[in-house]
């Protein structure tokens, strides 16, 4: 948590940064900003899923409904957040010459998708059955 | 139109085309923000329009003009030099800070 905080501060003091060992080659530098772009589409596309729950979705049951929205709308704003705080954190230790971070993120990310997609299947055979 | 022999001259430039590859990464990035833009702007419109909701679907459109204009600097930054300094930490929280803050809306419209 500490360490979260740091690195929030990181990301308005970019001097600080820099201060941290030498600059690495730009392209490792471009290829992670790629990577946080990648992240930042995924969650975007979990917020757009979010409005589309709202939107396309009428004849569920507002509960659900609105439950299922906040989720994923939840989980953009968080991927995001680990969007940045993971680039930094990958930065810095390139800048460092450590190893990167590693991250347990991608593996419950994609556990929380396959969780929804196979409670997703279960809805429609009950309703396809009734 | 360069020939190949040509380009492969060009001692400044990264065979790997990466900061091309970055550029295209900040145009689709763009192209997410603005479905995302576009299906708050639904939402508002199926509710019934009302002040509250306006103003949501406004500051949504704002906010993908703000993250647009991110993208915007960061690709004429990486146009301008063949090897492009880092991408700054205080842009990176921007570009978050849009996504999240779209995100808030989107509770606030849902809700």
């Amino acid at each position: 948590m500490i360490e979260f905080v740091r690195n929030v501060r990181l990301w308005f003091v970019p001097t600080e940064v820099r201060k941290d060992g030498e600059t690495p080659d730009y392209r490792f530098s471009l290829a992670n900003e790629r990577t946080f772009l990648a992240w930042l589409r995924t969650a975007l596309a979990l917020i757009g899923g979010g409005f589309a729950v709202d939107q396309f979705l009428p004849d569920l049951r507002w509960a659900w409904r609105v439950g299922l929205a906040l989720a994923l709308l939840a989980a953009g704003a968080l991927c995001s957040l680990r969007a940045v705080n993971h680039w930094v954190r990958c930065e810095r230790a390139m800048r460092r010459g450590e190893d990167l971070p590693v991250s347990r993120f991608p593996a419950l990310l994609s556990l929380v998708v396959a969780v929804v997609a196979v409670a997703m299947v279960l809805v429609v055979l009950v309703r396809w059955e009734g | 139109m360069s020939t190949p022999a040509a380009r492969r001259q060009d001692p400044d430039r990264d065979p790997g085309l990466q900061p091309e590859r970055t550029r295209l990464a900040w145009r689709r990035t763009t192209l997410s923000g603005s479905v995302v833009a576009v299906l708050a702007v639904k939402t508002v419109l199926h509710g019934g329009a009302s002040a509250a909701g306006v103003t949501t679907g406004a500051l949504c459109c704002v906010l993908w003009l703000g993250f647009l204009s991110i993208a915007h600097r960061r690709v004429r930054t990486l146009a301008a030099t063949p090897a492009p300094v880092a991408f700054a930490p205080r842009h990176a929280a921007a570009a978050v800070l849009c996504t999240v803050a779209m995100a808030v809306c989107g509770v606030a419209l849902v809700l």
